[in-house]
């Protein structure tokens, strides 16, 4: 089962509680740009076996958005931090390196 | 390869079934082959079967990393229909529903196919003018479907309830030729027929690399040593996208786990498959007599193989409301496999940046009755480079915005 700690309230609730808006630290591409960007901001997902980085809203909550850094495989949540960060937070790659010496999502690691 | 027969079985009976050979070869693996397919489920051996059946191409690897049809073949719920709604997808489920009624026949391995017919439930107005929609189009497809009442829905499956307390059943698409087979037995089938062609199935052999030279494939590491190859088909369904990570390109799919249950077996009390979107949840019997049920995908990309405990709480009082009557059985058994989900609920069957490797994927929630199909096309596109069946499902369509949208014309279940 997957339970999540909501940085925003503070409260910890399992998956029901919450619901997955897709994934995080996106560059968004509109109109002007070109073909290859708007494709890989819309279609080309990162699909890892192993740490991801998701959009979650605490639905049943507090109802404010959050980041959650997740394992693929084992459901181990490495932590969770407001929207409004840019990158995911130094403690939480060291969390996931600990687990996956070498691993890689996009530009973080 | 011996045949398989009544007098086969006649003749074994009397020497105690003592002359019965493996129905597949388990060789080393070569140094070389002309194609390789990653992924001993039902698409990959499909897909060498036709390369060979089709095209006389026979120099060829099937490399598994667990065990033949361990993955997603042997997870599913085992229902054939063809009542799409966009006609690429209407032409590759028929093709591939045509060929599960000579399949037994075609391999002489009884895949068990029992075309017993498939309503699809429609519990709303929309739905009802979703399905009336989707039997005309089937209709001018060639797709043989009807919009049916409730009358006759009740006349069909006995033990529904019309009235659910939530949504009354409204009506139903009616598929009479759809139904099940033997899921297992289609994968093993195909793996017999493609070892007796003198095609390798290399199970235990993980792929742990791509080779590639420049923009050419040519072959893969794998935990058995280095394997060569002119061609790759990769068809590893939940884990498309860690193979196209290896290769250096990514995909338009995301996985999830989506699960099913068995109930313990029961005498005969449903003779054909009932799918109820709506509420969500669909069921057929087996041949044992256990209720087949499947439900849910998860809300989130995972890998677990296990599913969410909520959604089988969902599936159940879905399945409680349309049938009473199982509301007093227990479940036997339920597990999840990886489906791989593209973001308008059509596979991908492409050439890929990579000269040489070709994808098939992105069957979603399903892609066990598009087995025959899926192979026909896909060894016509590794064969010839393009295939009638297979030209709408390339990856360049995420480019061009011509997407065959089948996310609300399929909805969820399948």
């Amino acid at each position: 089962m997957l339970i999540l700690t909501c940085p925003c309230c503070g409260v910890k609730g399992e998956e029901t509680e919450f619901h997955q808006g897709g994934e995080a630290h996106l560059k968004r591409f509109g109109p002007g740009s070109t073909d290859d960007d708007f494709h890989t901001y819309m279609f080309a997902k990162e699909n890892p076996k192993g740490a991801h980085f998701e959009r979650w809203r605490h639905n049943n909550g507090c109802g404010k958005w959050f980041i959650a850094a997740r394992d693929t495989v084992t459901l181990e949540v490495y932590g969770t931090y407001p929207a409004q960060t840019h990158e995911p937070p130094q403690h939480i790659r060291d969390a996931i390196t600990a687990r996956h010496p070498g691993w890689t999502w996009r530009e973080f690691a | 390869m011996k045949h398989y027969s009544a007098f086969a079985v006649a003749r074994e009976a009397l020497r105690y079934h003592m002359g019965w050979e493996r129905a597949w070869a388990s060789p080393e693996p070569k140094k070389k082959y002309d194609v390789i397919i990653v992924g001993a489920g039902g698409h990959g051996l499909a897909t060498a079967y036709y390369l060979g059946k089709n095209f006389g191409i026979t120099n060829v690897a099937v490399l598994e990393k667990g065990w033949l049809g361990g993955g997603n073949t042997g997870r599913n719920t085992t229902i054939i229909r063809s009542n799409y709604l966009q006609d690429p997808s209407a032409a590759i489920y028929e093709k591939s529903r045509s060929l599960y009624e000579t399949l037994s026949q075609d391999l002489n391995y009884n895949i068990m196919f029992s075309p017993r017919g498939v309503i699809m439930l429609a519990q709303t107005e929309h739905e009802v003018r979703g399905y009336q929609r989707t039997a005309h189009a089937n209709a001018l497809q060639g797709v043989r479907t009807e919009f049916i009442s409730p009358a006759r829905v009740k006349e069909i499956v006995p033990i529904i309830n019309l009235d659910g307390p939530r949504y009354p059943v409204l009506g139903g698409l009616w598929q009479a030729r759809g139904g099940t087979a033997r899921h297992d037995a289609v994968a093993w089938g195909y793996a017999r027929a493609c070892s007796a062609m003198g095609m390798h199935i290399i199970q235990k052999c993980e792929v742990t690399g791509i080779r590639r030279e420049g923009s050419r494939i040519t072959g893969v590491s794998t935990n058995r040593g280095d394997i060569a190859c002119d061609k790759l088909g990769l068809v590893v369904a939940g884990h498309s996208g860690h193979l196209a990570d290896m290769a250096g390109f990514r995909l338009p799919i995301e996985s999830v786990a989506l699960q099913a249950l068995v109930s313990e077996p029961i005498k005969p009390c449903m003779d054909c498959v009932v799918m109820a979107n709506t509420v969500h949840g669909y069921m057929s019997q087996s041949d044992k007599g256990e209720m087949v049920i499947g439900g849910g995908t998860d809300g989130y990309n995972n890998y677990t193989q296990r599913g969410s405990f909520h959604h089988i709480e969902e599936t159940v009082r879905a399945l409680i409301e349309t049938f009473p009557m199982v509301a007093r059985l227990k479940m036997l058994r339920q597990w999840g496999g990886i489906v791989d989900v593209t973001g308008d609920r059509s596979p991908i069957l492409s050439k890929t940046p990579v000269d040489g490797i070709f994808i098939n994927c992105g069957w979603g929630t399903g892609g066990f009755k598009a087995i025959p199909g899926s192979g026909w096309g896909f060894a016509e596109l590794m064969a010839k480079g393009h295939s009638p069946l297979c030209d709408e499902f390339g990856l360049d369509r995420f480019y061009q915005g011509r997407f065959i949208d089948e996310s609300v014309a399929a909805g969820v279940a399948h």
